[in-house]
């Protein structure tokens, strides 16, 4: 019977082609997940729980989609969780510095994409591996965030502000509406503008997309300067949703994201992936995580499980790659 | 001589200096930094990191990066922890043999899945790093192991010593640094770590075992982060899950960078992960000294990082310039 489907697919390459992606694996993924959670207890099947539970993790999925972008580009950032801690910081410091909510919003997400353009331009300009260089930056602005906040949480705010989670329209909380709405109007521009087309070039083979007259530099100055930005954004979320900011928030959230990209089915060394894999594999991780917690297995012994499925994830990846290749 | 070797020397003259410059200027701001107690300190402060440097530069010398180890130092500072609660008596060349063999075993684990899957060794150890970090919690139960749980000839590893006062952890760490030193410059497999990391495809045609070569460095920088983890038992007299070795991973690497070791592999030496460390740990005890704030010690630390990949990459642009070839 498998044999009898190989040689099927093997003799309809475009149906192959819709058949071995990763993205399926996201999805089955998806459903296994969660199939076993509603079998670990009812309240499962409530979507409104699964709405709440996914709130948390709405920063991390919107800096997924745009690391999606990145990692298409065959580039990474992996300051993002630093870069989330700094913007929140400097908006605590500048709010309660008296400058008032929406000048700190605009300070917060300011300081957020100068970030990112520090990254983008060393990584462009003096051609550092985006990967050692983000694992520079990533301890850099932790340590800016520690040095402004020191130890203290930075609170405060006006109780319009706070608990943006909290906020509702019908059973969906709005975070998850701001970070669907994202997903499509990004993944869009990924599938269906020349802009797009032009990232999964670079991806693939930088020096051919030089040489075909794209501004390899500049579209990779504007990516990290945009994961800057969203970080801003997440920043600002969170300390909305905490109601405090401080410098260790976010801690190890690289983890997370660079799992839901990975989950996605996104090619590690870039040129494939894409939106709809991160968007799938973001509910992956707010479903496992919501079930771990559930089942009372500790935050911290939930690691070995995100890990563990970051690395089957890229395995799984690259295989189906190597494989839909031949 | 060759130019590379030149060139190397300049690299570690110039970290040379600036420890030399930085020492004077504190020292001028603050007498007390001359003193034989800070001294002493900053001589406290590095083994712990720099027997983990030791592996940390071969792996990127190798061109990989191991982010994972700050884990299993922690990981390897738990197993024994525990074991010396049902074992006291248990001798510490026994638990040095211990903790050594647990952090080979986790290194492995991450070179098998870099060389057999062929993944950027970041993402790979990205993931071991909250791998391990959650068994350490899974196999601790969260709790934390108590200065009364550690036995007395353990503690007095790093403070007591058998040789003008110098205490026993130092000596250990300096024979560590110079097998290393031997490993990378006398020996033919250190030689093969060189020709990995400058050109993989090349070492390859040449005939060298990159899997073996690879997986040798992975192992080593494993096997030293799991021997750190007795160290910082010995050091620091507890080990908390959530807390050992947590960022430490950055700190090695800081260190291994501004020592002159290329990121893109192939260069590198001992003697100037050795500077790089010393430097941090002098930093680390200068920063009280002068009245700076413990909080900016890691975005010292951070601008560090940058400043040097920077540098090296100015280095290296410089040198392609310099030998006309762009393709070099």
């Amino acid at each position: 019977m498998l044999k009898k489907i190989s040689i099927y697919l093997s003799e309809n390459p475009n149906l192959r082609y819709w058949i071995v992606r990763p993205e399926w694996v996201a999805v089955i993924l998806l459903i296994i997940s969660i199939i076993s959670s509603i079998q670990l207890s009812p309240f499962f099947a409530d979507l409104a729980f699964i709405m709440d539970s996914a709130t948390p993790y709405v920063e991390y999925g919107l800096i997924a989609i745009i690391l999606t972008l990145i990692i298409i580009s065959g580039e990474i950032d992996l300051s993002i969780a630093s870069m989330i801690a700094l913007t929140a910081v400097i908006f605590g410091t500048a709010y309660n510095a008296g400058l008032g909510m929406p000048i700190s919003i605009i300070i917060a997400l300011l300081s957020g994409t100068l970030c990112g353009l520090f990254n983008g331009i060393l990584v462009t300009k003096l051609q550092i591996p985006s990967i050692i260089l983000t694992i520079g930056t990533l301890t850099l602005y932790r340590g800016i965030a520690q040095s402004l906040a020191s130890d203290f949480s930075l609170g405060g705010y006006p109780s319009w502000f706070i608990g943006i989670d909290y906020r509702y329209v019908g059973i969906i909380p709005i975070p998850v509406i701001i970070f669907t709405v994202f997903a499509i109007i990004v993944g869009f521009f990924l599938s269906s503008t020349i802009y797009g087309k032009q990232l999964y070039l670079i991806g693939t083979n930088p020096q051919t997309a030089k040489y075909s007259g794209i501004k390899v530099n500049r579209i990779k100055l504007l990516l990290f300067t945009l994961s800057g930005l969203v970080c801003g954004i997440a920043g600002v979320l969170t300390t909305s949703r905490l109601a405090v900011a401080r410098f260790n928030m976010a801690t190890g959230a690289e983890l997370e994201i660079v799992l839901m990209v990975m989950l996605g089915g996104t090619y590690i060394f870039g040129g494939r992936g894409n939106i709809f894999g991160t968007f799938i594999a973001f509910w992956i991780v707010v479903i496992l995580r919501a079930g771990l917690n559930v089942a009372r297995i500790k935050i911290e012994s939930q690691l070995t499980i995100l890990g563990a499925m970051l690395i089957i994830a890229i395995i799984l990846t690259n295989y189906i790659y190597a494989k839909s290749q031949k | 001589m060759t130019l590379f070797d030149k060139f190397l020397r300049i690299r570690e003259l110039g970290i040379f200096s600036i420890i030399v410059v930085f020492v004077i200027v504190a020292s001028i701001i603050d007498p007390r930094f001359m003193t034989l107690d800070s001294w002493r300190a900053v001589f406290l402060a590095i083994p712990l990191i720099l027997v983990m440097a030791m592996g940390q530069m071969m792996v990127i010398i190798c061109r990989h990066v191991d982010i994972s180890i700050g884990s299993i130092l922690a990981f390897s500072a738990i197993v024994i922890g525990l074991l010396f609660i049902q074992f006291p008596g248990l001798s510490l060349w026994l638990s040095l043999l211990i903790t050594a063999t647990v952090g080979l075993v986790m290194g492995l684990i991450n070179g098998f899945i870099v060389t057999r899957f062929n993944v950027h060794s970041i993402i790979v150890t990205l993931g071991t790093l909250s791998l391990y970090r959650g068994l350490v919690f899974i196999v601790s139960g969260g709790r934390q192991i108590d200065r009364n749980d550690i036995p007395e000839h353990v503690v007095s590893f790093s403070q007591t010593s058998f040789l003008f006062s110098i205490p026993a952890i130092l000596i250990f760490t300096a024979i560590i640094v110079i097998v290393s030193h031997l490993v990378m410059r006398h020996s033919v497999l250190g030689r093969e770590i060189y020709a990995t990391g400058s050109n993989p495809v090349a070492a390859h045609l040449k005939g060298i075992n990159v899997t073996k070569v690879t997986l040798f460095c992975f192992g080593v920088c494993g096997m030293l982060a799991g021997v750190a983890g007795l160290f910082y038992a010995s050091r620091f007299g507890y080990v908390n899950p959530g807390v050992t070795g947590v960022g430490i991973e950055f700190i090695v690497i800081a260190g291994v960078i501004i020592g002159g070791t290329s990121i893109t592999g192939g260069s590198g030496s001992v003697l100037g992960t050795f500077l790089g460390i010393l430097l941090l740990g002098i930093i680390n005890v200068a920063l009280p000294v002068l009245n700076i704030p413990g909080e900016f010690q890691k975005a010292i630390y951070g601008l560090i990082i940058v400043v040097a990949l920077a540098l090296d990459q100015l280095i290296i642009y410089r040198m392609k310039k310099l030998s006309g070839g762009l393709n070099a």
